[in-house]
């Protein structure tokens, strides 16, 4: 009795201390994710308090004016989405078709590692690179010009790494069961990828190409020797045409002409920041409807 | 081809299947080992073993599933009605057709229990509205889940309960007609009473397939036999019919393994 008092006792300020700890240790953690999201709020309050007042109709639907300190931004919105969508369509079926591929083809060889290799280093390589690559190889060599269809290519090329490993990845995570009912059921290989892995890999495939295409749409370097244009108020005719961009134009308004309005500049990153949401609110919602239908 | 084939003693030399001298490595390790058997048409033939002594594999040999693999390598050749399965120029796919299988995990694939059974057939270009409602109802009865579904065709496969869901999965193999029904462990997750619902349904259906099975325990084993062959780390110990492997086994590991008293 007076043992099992004793022992009971210490065991108690222990459970205590232990409580104390966790409670610490969870403190710790919140701050800790606090500060990281604190500087991101941050930026989006300022640009939003700061730019809001910028947004209006002619703002979003107008050509610059005035050495681009009055009028609208609507060849960059332009032309950001049209980079965007060239973008996709080069990026998208390389990409996909590039992971299916390394999933579910290719066979285990110092090749397909090499190229594994090569992926997760270009994933690394600094955007402005990728920018001189695609004025050398596009513009240049392929004869393209300063043109939409070498910019989207070079943002294209960036945005393949992201978009084949997410791919990779989200086709890795069907369980291989899936592959070896279907294929035992008399079905193609193909067949099996095509009506069991691929429905079931598509959330994490439209992320990580919805990721890409956010970041390809948000760059700035890639497009810089390749298709943006300083100020040109008018909208591209053709895909060999350059246009303006909207990071371009921004890093422009911001760094390069003397006396800019500010909240010109707060404004231009507003409605960017706000393509850039929305484009991720589009993927959320997507992901999210393909998820309920999966089963495992 | 013209090798000597041991067979269970008592069985007409009409093989529906024929393995010889099949040996077989993942990466470096033998899980296989010069294994040599014909197995008989419309008899349950059960590959009895304890785990890891390559009975899954082999059954994936014969129909296949393991080509997908990298870094092995099979020795040996197995027969398919006179037919070298590995031959140049076999298509896989209607190999598969013919040589069904059920896994131990019942997986639905993703859909309707309707769908599930008309996965295969549909892939094999079946259209005809009719035909695949003849196929549902033949294939759920003869697996012996007709009754527990036949007002649910439409809903999804994984809203079925275990014992169903591998029900199914045999319904599904079913489905095209296969002329061999390989199932692996087919009742490990399973519950007495669909397990006896199971062995059931392949005393039916040995009248018309050839049906290789590895039984989730000894007594099952005793249960559907009518030939069995005992492996051990990847070898062929014995191979006989199986009231004779029961009963009167001749080699000593044999009879370790079926009185339990083994490893
Ligand atoms: N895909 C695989 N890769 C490597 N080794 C495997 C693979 N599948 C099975 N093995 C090994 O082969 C041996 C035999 O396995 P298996 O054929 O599943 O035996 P059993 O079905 O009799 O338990 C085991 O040692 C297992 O670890
Ligand atoms: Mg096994």
């Amino acid at each position: 009795m007076m043992l099992g008092i004793l022992a009971h006792k210490p065991a108690n300020m222990n459970t205590a201390r232990r409580y104390a700890v966790q409670r610490l240790g969870f403190g710790v953690l919140i701050l800790a994710s606090l500060l990281v999201v604190a500087p991101i709020l941050f930026v989006i309050g300022a640009i939003i308090a700061r730019g809001v007042g910028a947004i209006n109709w002619e703002f979003l639907t107008a050509m610059p004016r005035d050495g681009m300190k009055a009028g609208g931004i609507f060849p960059a919105i332009v032309g950001t989405l049209l980079l965007t969508l060239g973008t996709a369509l080069v990026a998208i079926p390389f990409g996909v078709g590039g992971a299916i591929y390394l999933a579910e083809y290719a066979r285990d060889t110092w090749l397909t590692r090499a190229i594994r290799l090569a992926i997760v280093n270009l994933a690394g390589i600094p955007s402005v690179v990728y920018g001189l690559f695609g004025l050398g190889l596009f513009v240049l060599f392929l004869g393209f010009g300063t043109s939409i269809v070498a910019g989207s290519l070079t943002l294209a090329i960036m945005t393949l790494p992201v978009i084949i490993s997410t791919s990779e990845e989200a086709l890795r995570s069907v369980p291989v069961e899936f592959r070896t009912v279907s294929a035992s059921l008399g079905g193609t290989r193909w067949q099996g990828i095509r009506n069991i892995v691929l429905p079931q890999a598509l959330p994490g495939i439209i992320t990580g190409v919805i990721l890409g295409l956010l970041r390809a749409g948000g760059e700035t370097a890639p497009i810089l020797f390749t298709v943006a244009a300083f100020f040109l108020p008018r909208l591209p005719q053709s895909p060999l045409d350059q246009t303006m961009a909207l990071p371009y134009h921004l890093y422009v308004i911001s760094t390069q002409v003397p006396g800019m309005p500010a909240e010109i500049q707060y404004g231009t990153a507003l409605v960017l920041l706000a393509l850039v949401l929305s484009l991720n609110v589009v993927a959320t919602v997507i992901r999210s409807y393909f998820r309920r239908k999966r089963q495992w | 081809m013209n090798q000597p084939t041991i067979q269970p003693t008592n069985q007409p030399t009409n093989p529906k299947i024929r393995i010889e001298h099949v040996s077989y490595t993942y990466d470096d390790k033998t899980v296989l080992r010069d294994v040599t058997l014909a197995v008989p048409a419309h008899a349950v033939t059960v590959f009895l073993g304890p785990a890891g002594s390559g009975k899954s594999t082999l059954l994936r040999l014969i129909n296949r599933l393991n080509d997908v693999l990298d870094h092995t390598r099979l020795d040996g050749r197995i027969f398919l009605d006179d037919q070298d399965i590995y031959a140049r120029g076999v298509a896989v796919s209607d190999l598969r057709r013919r040589v069904g299988m059920v896994f131990a995990l019942p997986l639905p694939l993703p859909g309707t229990i309707r769908e599930n059974i008309l996965y295969g057939p549909r892939l094999a270009g079946l259209r005809d509205r009719g035909r695949q409602e003849e196929i549902v109802v033949r294939c759920l009865t003869q697996a012996a889940l007709w009754d527990e579904v036949k007002d649910r065709l439409d809903s999804p496969a994984v809203s079925m309960s275990g014992g169903q869901q591998q029900r199914l999965c045999i319904a599904r193999s079913l489905a095209l007609e296969p002329e061999v029904l390989l199932l692996d462990e087919p009742t490990s997750g399973l519950d007495p009473i669909s397990t006896s619902k199971v062995e059931e349904s392949l005393f039916e259906l040995k009248q018309q397939y050839t049906i290789i099975i590895v039984p989730h325990s000894v007594q099952q084993a005793a249960r559907v036999a009518d030939h069995a062959a005992f492996f051990l780390t990847g070898e062929l110990v014995e191979y006989r019919p199986g009231r004779e492997l029961f009963t009167a086994p001749r080699d000593r590991r044999t009879e370790d393994y079926i009185t339990g008293r083994f490893g």
